[in-house]
This record gives structure tokens, sequence and C-alpha cells, in this order.
């Protein structure tokens, strides 16, 4: 059977993979469940027909204060966060050829930590934080770049001198840590880990401006990120302006991440799982995973979240905790697995 | 169309590896690069190819400068295969040879029926076909080097340029590749441009040598008035004998016989006791 269908119409034309198309649909099926239920549960249930009933607009004063005031927000700021860490990922494994690569290294997590901490630990307004580590993100990532830039960008040059500005954002961080006032360094804590808890529609209005900036944004550049991820001399052969489109790619992949971490902090290690989880279920590999990228990263998160409101219910988890519990170990399988000798020859 | 470079110097900062060379390539023809190691015949080729830019002088595609073309105009008109391309891991054969088809795409028109049609043939006339679902990690060196190819000609350019294509293949498969472009360039009359190591083969499969030697051409023209004990003396530092070869009567060289000289083991040290 035949899992590939080519589709044209006129000036249009695609080849359309069955699998990634069921793929994707599995992921929508499974997010739209995981938010239902993600605004159904918690400390005042309430059964999916009144969830539904409050949506369109016919539930009681108190359903809709809960599930549009305080839990919407938090699974779709959860979604987008997901699906703008996914693709961040996919964008800087590729473009590094490191199947172990995430956003962090273009130094967005560190600079975020850093700038957000200080909000929160030298008492600036804490309606600041996402401005804060928005701006600490980009800040980071600019300088990592200005650095590694020489006469042109090398993706080793970029991985090295991101490691080292993030040990100087660690060192930054922990300082601050450890002079805060021990509220405000708890406090820190679990936004440093990743947290989804006590989220509004402030921070989902600008996450969702990004992701609708930034995912066409994607789009219009998987096809030079195809060819970069051959090798610098074959995508020059094949006619991609290299410096050009790389710099796209980074700017892109390291303001999709900054905008995850102004809404919701530095939730780790779904930048990395969500490519390796979209190229594991639809046997493919490269930018073709893209939209399977951002919907498994986004389930990935709102199942992550449900899971951390749930198992210790009352208390909450940050997300953050949960998606490492997960990604840590699937890092280690990752690890493994590369270091196995490659066979042919 | 025509490939050539006037008072080419490439290098890549500091002494140049190639210095004032002027080339042409007769289009339609098999050209074969040849010189020792360090010679400069990779850097020329990636100065032909606008993977280096000259520090002075000019690559000409048809009359006009490639720095004035546009980098997909020359890339619908000169394809490449790299010394040791990479792929990320997974890729499948088809996969990568639809990579061929970038500089004829855009965002809209991302597998039209030229497309299908170029990569159908180039899997075709490769022999891959059968192996166009396999991942390439999975693939001998051989059928690996002719999935390359294969993505090359799905990029449907008049002139092929290869950076030493049969490096690192047995001598079967060396062949096989040899004979594979050898084809292309009877059957369709495409310009084959290509690095190659061993000058035996080079004097087989090419109408045309450029013998290169510290940067400059140091000869150039049909392997039976270049290649002669002479040449080869000067370009590789080797003694050989020239003899017809038996299959195709190009020259062949053959390693003139040599003085053995002692090589004496090393000298036991006294052992103190």
């Amino acid at each position: 059977m035949s899992r590939r269908v080519p589709v044209r119409a006129g000036g249009f034309s695609r080849l359309l993979d069955l699998r990634l198309l069921a793929v994707c649909a599995g992921a929508l099926v499974v997010g739209v469940v995981a938010v239902a239920l993600s605004v159904s549960v918690g400390e005042f249930p309430i059964p999916l027909g009144d969830v539904a009933a409050t949506l369109v607009g016919s539930g009681t004063f108190s359903d809709e204060f809960i599930i549009v005031g305080l839990r919407l927000p938090r699974a779709l700021v959860g979604l987008g966060c997901g699906m703008a860490l996914g693709v961040s990922g996919l964008i800087f494994q590729t473009l590094v050829r490191n199947p172990l690569a995430a956003p962090d290294i273009i130094g967005v997590t560190g600079g975020a930590s850093l700038t957000g901490v200080a909000i929160l630990i030298l008492g600036a307004p804490p309606a600041l934080l996402p401005l804060g580590a928005f701006a600490g993100a980009v800040a980071s990532a600019t300088l990592v770049y200005a650095l590694a830039w020489r006469g042109g960008l090398s993706p080793y040059r970029l991985v090295l001198i991101g490691i080292a500005l993030a040990a100087v954002s660690v060192a930054g961080t922990q300082y601050l840590l450890v002079i805060g006032d021990l509220i405000d360094v708890q406090r820190a804590a679990v936004w440093l880990v990743g947290s989804l808890g006590g989220v509004t529609w402030a921070e989902f209005w600008p996450l969702l401006v990004g992701l609708v900036l930034l995912l066409p944004a994607t789009a219009a550049l998987a096809r030079a990120l195809d060819a970069l991820s051959l090798s610098e001399e074959s995508a020059t052969a094949l006619g991609v302006r290299v410096q050009r489109s790389r710099l796209g790619l980074v700017v892109v992949g390291a303001a999709l991440a900054a905008f995850a971490v102004a809404a919701a902090g530095p939730i780790g290690f779904v930048a990395f799982i969500a490519p390796h989880l979209a190229r594991r279920l639809t046997g493919l590999t490269g930018a073709a995973v893209l939209p399977a990228t951002a919907l498994l990263g986004g389930v990935l998160v709102m199942v992550c979240d449900l899971v951390a409101r749930l198992v210790l219910a009352p208390v909450e988890l940050p997300v953050g905790v949960v998606t490492a519990v997960v990604g840590a170990p699937f890092f280690l399988y990752l690890l493994h697995r590369a270091n196995r000798p490659v066979r042919g020859g | 169309m025509s490939l050539r470079a006037h008072d080419l110097t490439l290098g890549y900062g500091g002494t140049p590896v190639v210095a004032d060379l002027s080339l042409e390539l007769p289009p339609g023809s098999v050209t074969a690069i040849v010189g020792a190691n360090a010679c400069g015949k990779s850097t020329l080729l990636r100065g032909l190819i606008r993977l280096l830019a000259p520090s002075s002088g000019a690559v000409l595609l048809d009359g006009t400068e490639l720095a004035r073309l546009g980098t997909r105009e020359v890339a619908r008109r000169l394809g490449l295969l790299p010394q040791s391309p990479s792929a990320p891991e997974g890729l499948t054969v088809e996969d990568l040879v639809a990579r061929g088809r970038y500089p004829h795409q855009s965002w809209l028109q991302q597998f039209s029926r030229d497309d299908q049609h170029h990569i159908d043939w180039a899997l075709e006339v490769t022999d891959t076909a059968g192996l166009r679902r396999r991942s390439l990690d999975a693939l001998s060196g051989g059928q690996r080097q002719r999935a390359w190819i294969a993505m090359a000609l799905a990029q449907d350019t008049e002139t092929l340029l290869l950076d030493e294509p049969t490096t690192f293949l047995d001598m079967a498969h060396q062949v096989e590749v040899l004979d594979l472009l050898s084809d292309l360039n009877r059957e369709q009359g495409r310009t084959i441009v290509m690095v190659l190591h061993d000058l035996n083969q080079a004097c087989r499969y090419a109408d045309h040598i450029v013998a290169m030697h510290r940067g400059r051409i140091h000869a150039q023209g049909p392997p039976s008035e270049v290649v002669d004990a002479e040449m080869v003396r000067t370009v590789f530092g080797l003694d050989v004998r020239i003899v017809p070869d038996p299959e195709e009567h190009t020259p062949m060289c053959v390693p003139a016989k040599r003085r053995r000289r002692r090589v004496d083991a090393p000298e036991q040290q006294p052992t103190v006791t």
C-alpha cells in the first residue's frame, strides 16, 4: 500500500504522507480530550457536559468563572508552549545536526532564567515577569549568535558558545537565589522548573501572537532547513542562501522558545522530546514532521500538566517536574542508542 | 552551456591554493581534474560551483559571472556531489533524491508532476528505485553513492560536478559509478566534471584531463595527448611507464620498478641488569 499520495491543484502541489496525517489527527484528538479533561478536573470537578455548556455560553456563573477565568487559559497556554517548544527543538536539532540539541544551546533558557529570577528576587513588579523573561531570552540569544559569528555561522561554534554562556547565566541565577528572600526564592524555584500554575489570559495572548507569526515563518523556512540538514555544501549547491536561511531559522527558533518561556517559565525537555516523538511515530525525518511536532509538543505539555495537577492532589506540582521525569530517562535512552556502533560501511 | 574560469585565484585566507588559473570546460564532455594531494583540485572544484568565492578573477557560466547569478539560477544549471556528503539519520533514499528538486520548487509547488517525473527517473537510471524506501544508513557504500548521484540528477542540471566520487568505494563500485556517469554523458550529453584520484580511471573515462600542480594547470587536453611519463613525474612525483590500457587502449600508468632499499630492524638497546 502506498502511504504517500500526491495532491495537486493548480499551482499547488504536495506529497501527502498518510501516516503523518494519521499521527496529526491522533494528536489533535488527544489534545482536545486533554484540554477538556484539564478544564473539567480539579478541586471543583465540573462534569464534561457542563464544560461543553459553559463553552457555548450557557453555563452557570461559577462554572464560567472557573473554566473561562482559570482553567481554560492554563490549558491553552500549556498547549501553546508545547507547540512553540517542540517546533523550536525541531529547528535546532536539524540545524546543528544533533538529535540531543534544544533551544537551550542558543542561550534562550539561560537568559530568560536569569532575568526572570532577577525580577522575582530583586522586587520588580511580578507583572513584568513574562516581558523580562522574553527580553532575557532574546538578549542572550543575540549575544550567543553575535559571539558565534565569524564571517558566517558554524553550528559547532554556536553550540560551544551557547554552553559557555549558559554556564554564566546559571552562575548569575544561582547568585540571585542565594541572596534572595526565602519566599521569593521559593517562587523563583517553581518558576524555574516551568509551571502553568496561576497562568491567565494575560500570558496567553502574547503567546498566541508569537505562534501566529512564527509558525508560518517556520513553514516558509522548512525547505531550506531540510537542505541545510544535508551539509552546507549540498545546501549551497541546491541554491539555498545558507547564511540568510540559517539566521532566519535561528531567529525563529529562539523567538518561539522565548515566547514559551515568557508564558510559563523554562519547561524542560519538551523541545527535546517532541521532535523525537514525531519522528518515531511518523517514520519521517526533517522538516516534514513539523506539524506533528507542534501538535505532539502541545499534547505532551497538556498531559504532563494534567498529571502534575492530579498525582499529588490537592498539591500541584510544576509541570516542569513531570516533563523532567519523562524526559530525563528518554534522554539517557537516546544517548545509549547513539553510542552504539552504527551498522553499514 | 559553458563553464569557464579566468584568472581565478582561490584560497582560505593566507597563501592562495589556486592561483591565476584560466580554464574552459568543454561542454558535453567528461572532464577529470587530476593531481597530487593538496594540488588545489578540490579547491578548484569548490570555486567552480561557488562554494568558495574567488579572491580575484571569476567563474563564468554561459558568459555571466557566477556571483552575479542568483544562487537558485546557478543551482538549476550546476549540480554537485560533494566529497563526503552527509544526511540526517533515518533519511530515506526517496526523500534524499526529492531534495534535489529544491531549486525547481516553491513554497506552493513542492511536488509537481515534473518533480515526480525527475525523481522517478533519477531513481531508475541510478538503479536505486528498489531502495527508495530504505534508509541511507542501511545501504552499502556503493548504493549510498548511487543515491547521492540520484539526488544530483534529480536537480536536472546540464552540468554535474563531482568531488572524488569513487574515493571510499571498492573497485567494483568504483567502476559502477564511473560507468553510470559515462552513460549519462553519452546518452544525455550532460557535462561531467570530476576530481579523480586515480589517473588510470581518469584516462579511461575522461575526454579531457586537467592536470594540476601546485595550484596551477600543468597540462590539459585529451588523455592520449596529456598523459605521459614526463607529466606524471612532474605532477605526481612518480616514475611510471605508460602502456596502453589492454581494454580501452587509453594510456595507463604503471609505476616503474623501483630499487629496493634496505630497512634494518631498530638496533637493540643493551639491557641493563
